[in-house]
């Protein structure tokens, strides 16, 4: 082991990456330190790595953490945590000079050559052998979770509460040799590390933040907004939206159902929808698949629905557990026929919860389907966020029909032609609305019926919904210098990455550009974007996918091609680094 | 209410003799019977010659895609327990394209009332083979004959757990009828199966092949529908015998019965209001 000399380059922030086997319990550390560092005042953001199975394989959770929110993963980091000799040998090469390596000496052994070079700081921790005296070797990881806190300058006040409440319900015996663990780690890095690390964590004064996924806050944000029905069939990485919400459907009232397959998930939606409760679904781009032609069905008998798509890697299984941005041409396009819908696109974890809330109103208001476009960085990645609060939200049902304003209406027409395309809803089960929600093409009652003329009428009055919801659509967000002349254009998650980035400029670079994020992606701001991309020489256009489908969607709107393209379609995210570079260079 | 307060004015597009006039008379008759109001029953349509009934029949109605009626019709039941909900489909839909649903409703038991309108053959698409179809059979989509067997809606139902397996004949409406009200009144997942005639592509199954064939379980004092063992043997039954009638019925809890969530109020009827999250947000602190 080497000994580590003071350093003159201390910072307080922090890129830790703890790697091992599936079932090492990799990620319940990493997300207990996120929680430890969160009440210390931090900022978090984390990322996972991971193969589809469940034992075995190489799995890595990040954990970057700062004084100020952090919305992104570096590709350097600074301490390595291994549990196994594959997370030495695959991602020893990413840590900064003056990094450390914290690995289980009793499982194998590291050669220190390659660290002399960059001045790390190794420690070979006898992780199985301290957590066996703590009462079992499954702790590894947790006598790993110690030891980093000795390194980062922490101490274990935070941590042992924090362990205490995650394990309570576990019984006093495993919060003590949890609590047994963690010091066994920390003081054996106290006894054996002479001088500072690099990253040094002091408490500071925490903020009123928690850390949540953006699948969870999206559906506390439904939750919020009055959700009462939620189907979903399982499908990385959607499924955490099911199994939270079925977590808590009891005490919230919401009848959760994991049905056979993605087919009865949008058609169970649909029914439970006419009949008047608030539906919500949520799959993956395969599980969408499946739902196209269901799809219809909600805009032709102009059902309100929610469906949420988390985006992974396709086509086909793709890379179930990787990240990219390669459905929303699909989403623009799914099912046949030309009919409305709303796309949206959260960026993180504050807007997810935002956007699920407002989602449900939209899809009742416009009696259409709405579709929350998130992909698998922000929806399994925490983040800390300030702590959700339901001030903005209002429920609003549009014209949903009371019973009595029914009674009073002579002559009801479920599909009455108005003035801004939406018609007044009753529901099932009211007196005076006998109605046909009718997959056919149908008259004002929903009679099937096939006349060129009431066919215009009704394509006419379903696409003016969407015209009407145009006037009133919040345009892109802008950040950065509004009146910069070079503009990067985001969506979704990417949205992170890049303001991290563009934070970490220089003030002179900062100053020449402006940052445009697509919340809402169709309708697309054609005005707005005639306006602001009118040069698109001095365009950036940012995206997870391999064609720049955003690009080519504004091409199609507005005819502006943007041919400056920075796309990565490998299944990871952008780091940060890659960001500040192209931003450097543009 | 009578049976012209389920009766639209929209003329009925089925052939001259077609066998789906005698399910529909015989629903209109058991909802009267049954006392209930066309705003308190919603009946969800399959794709088919059937799934065109939607505009005859007067009540709440989703007419659905190809196969995904009873999906739609367990969420809707779900979200508003108070509806009698029915599902009216197709042999071909709801055998062929949506029978994982059925197999599942089964499972989930959810009480609504399944009824399929068996004519052996894909009617509205001009009489190709159904999975109802006899071995054999030449159609336009098999013109040397089908090679598939046959399924058995029966014994399919009666082995996935069914609680309330039956099947009709709609030559004859009277027993329809009382079936039909024995389905809705069943507290479960009900399968009525109708043999219904297609008199435009199927020259085989006609109602004087029926009626040589049918005998009536219910008329049979010694039968016991409860006896699964029995309603199994009757379910293998076909050739020149053909029963027809209540083959089995059983008591269970429905899905709904099983969702304290669903307790009092209909959920569709409860007032939205914003819901505070504040203890749920401890789980993130």
């Amino acid at each position: 082991m080497l000994k580590k000399k003071a350093v003159n380059n201390l910072k307080n922030n922090l890129s830790w990456k703890i790697g091992g086997e599936a079932g090492f319990g990799i990620k319940s550390a990493g997300i207990m330190l996120g929680k430890i560092l969160m009440r210390s005042g931090y900022e978090i953001f984390d990322y996972t790595e991971y193969p589809s199975l469940i034992r075995g394989g190489h799995n890595t959770y990040q954990l970057v953490v700062d004084t100020r929110p952090v919305n992104s993963v570096t590709a350097r980091i600074d301490v390595l945590v291994a549990l196994n000799k594959e997370t030495v040998d695959k991602h020893r090469e990413e840590l900064v000079a003056g990094g450390a390596i914290i690995y289980d000496q009793d499982k194998f052994k590291v050669n220190a050559a390659f660290a002399q070079g960059k001045n790390l700081v190794v420690l070979g921790v006898p992780l199985t052998t301290l957590a066996k005296s703590a009462g079992g070797e499954v702790m590894r990881n947790v006598v790993a979770l110690g030891a980093s806190l000795a390194l980062v300058g922490q101490n274990l006040t935070i941590a042992n509460k924090v362990v205490t409440e995650l394990f309570g319900r576990k019984g006093e015996v495993v919060v003590a040799n949890n609590i047994k663990a963690l010091q066994a780690g920390f003081d054996w890095v106290k006894k054996n590390l002479t001088g500072q690390f690099i990253c040094q964590l002091p408490t500071r004064p925490a903020k009123d933040n928690i850390l949540i996924t953006a699948n969870e806050s999206l559906a506390l944000g439904a939750v919020t907004a009055g959700l009462n029905f939620f189907v979903a069939y399982p499908m990385t990485p959607s499924s955490s939206i099911l199994h939270y919400l079925a977590e808590i459907a009891q005490s919230t009232g919401i009848v959760v159902k994991h049905a056979e397959d993605e087919i009865a998930v949008i058609n169970m939606a649909l029914g439970a929808a006419h009949v008047g409760a608030r539906a919500m679904i949520a799959t993956s781009g395969g599980g969408f698949s499946l739902m196209t032609e269901s799809l219809g069905l909600a805009a032709i008998t102009e059902t309100p629905l929610v469906i949420v798509e988390v985006q992974r890697p396709g086509p086909a299984t793709g890379l179930p557990t990787w990240t990219e941005q390669g459905d929303l041409q699909f989403m623009l396009h799914a099912a046949q026929g030309d009919f409305p819908r709303i796309i949206v696109a959260p960026g993180d974890a504050s807007e997810a919860y935002a956007i699920g809330a407002q989602a449900l109103n939209l899809a009742e208001i416009y009696q259409m389907p709405v579709i929350i476009l998130s992909d698998k960085l922000i929806a399994e990645g925490n983040s800390t966020i300030k702590r959700l609060a339901d001030s903005k939200i209002k429920i609003d049902r549009g014209k949903l029909l009371s019973a009595a304003q029914l009674k009073s209406m002579k002559n009801y027409r479920r599909y009455k032609l108005t003035s801004d395309g939406i018609s007044p809803r009753a529901l099932p089960g009211m007196t005076g609305g006998l109605h046909i929600a009718n997959s056919d093409e149908h008259d004002a009652y929903g009679f099937s019926e096939e006349s060129s003329e009431n066919r215009n009428e009704q394509v006419a009055k379903r696409q003016k919904k969407l015209e009407t919801f145009y006037k009133t659509m919040p345009d892109p967000l802008v950040y950065g210098e509004p009146k910069a002349k070079k503009t990067v254009v985001v969506w979704g998650s990417t949205k992170g990455v890049v303001l991290d980035a563009y934070s970490q400029l220089d003030l002179k670079v900062k100053k020449k550009i402006k940052i445009i994020q697509y919340q809402y992606l169709w309708p697309l701001a054609k005005e707005f974007t005639k306006k602001m991309l009118k040069d698109p020489k001095s365009v950036l256009m940012i995206e997870n996918n391999s064609n720049g489908q955003l690009a080519n969607l504004i091409a199609q709107e507005t005819g502006i091609v943007i041919k400056n393209k920075l796309l990565k379609s490998d299944g990871r995210p952008f780091f940060r680094e890659e960001i500040i570079e192209a931003l450097k260079k543009f | 209410m009578t049976e012209q307060d389920f009766t639209t004015n929209y003329k009925p597009t089925w052939c001259p003799g077609c066998g789906n006039f005698g399910i529909l008379i015989a629903m209109k008759k058991a909802l009267v019977e049954l006392g209930l109001k066309p705003e308190n029953v919603l009946i969800v349509y399959g794709i088919g010659c059937s799934g065109n009934g939607v505009n005859f029949l007067k009540t709440y109605a989703w007419h659905s895609l190809h196969g995904r009626a009873v999906p739609s019709a367990v969420g809707a039941k779900l979200a508003n327990k108070d509806l009698t909900v029915i599902v009216m489909a197709g042999d071909g839909d709801g055998y062929g394209e949506g029978l994982n649903h059925f197999i599942q409703a089964i499972r989930g038991n959810t009480n609504i009332t399944y009824v399929v309108h068996d004519n052996q053959r894909y009617s509205l698409t001009t009489g190709q083979a159904a999975p109802t179809t006899s071995k054999g059979t030449a159609t336009k989509s098999t013109p040397n004959g089908l090679i598939e067997e046959s399924l058995n809606p029966m014994a399919l139902a009666l082995s996935a757990g069914c609680t309330f397996v039956s099947r009709g004949f709609s030559g004859k409406a009277d027993h329809l009828k009382d079936l039909f009200k024995a389905a809705i009144s069943h507290h479960g997942f009900s399968l009525v199966d109708v043999f219904q005639p297609c008199v435009t592509f199927n020259n085989l199954n006609t109602f004087p092949w029926y009626l040589d064939r049918l005998y009536n379980l219910d008329e049979d004092k010694a039968y016991r529908r409860d006896n699964f063992e029995a309603a199994y043997k009757q379910s293998l039954i076909w050739g020149k015998k053909i029963p027809y009638g209540i083959f089995y019925q059983k008591a269970r809890d429905t899905y709904e019965d099983n969702l304290p969530q669903l307790k009092g109020l209909a959920l569709a009827k409860r007032p939205l209001a914003l819901r505070n999250i504040n203890k749920l947000l401890k789980d993130f602190s």
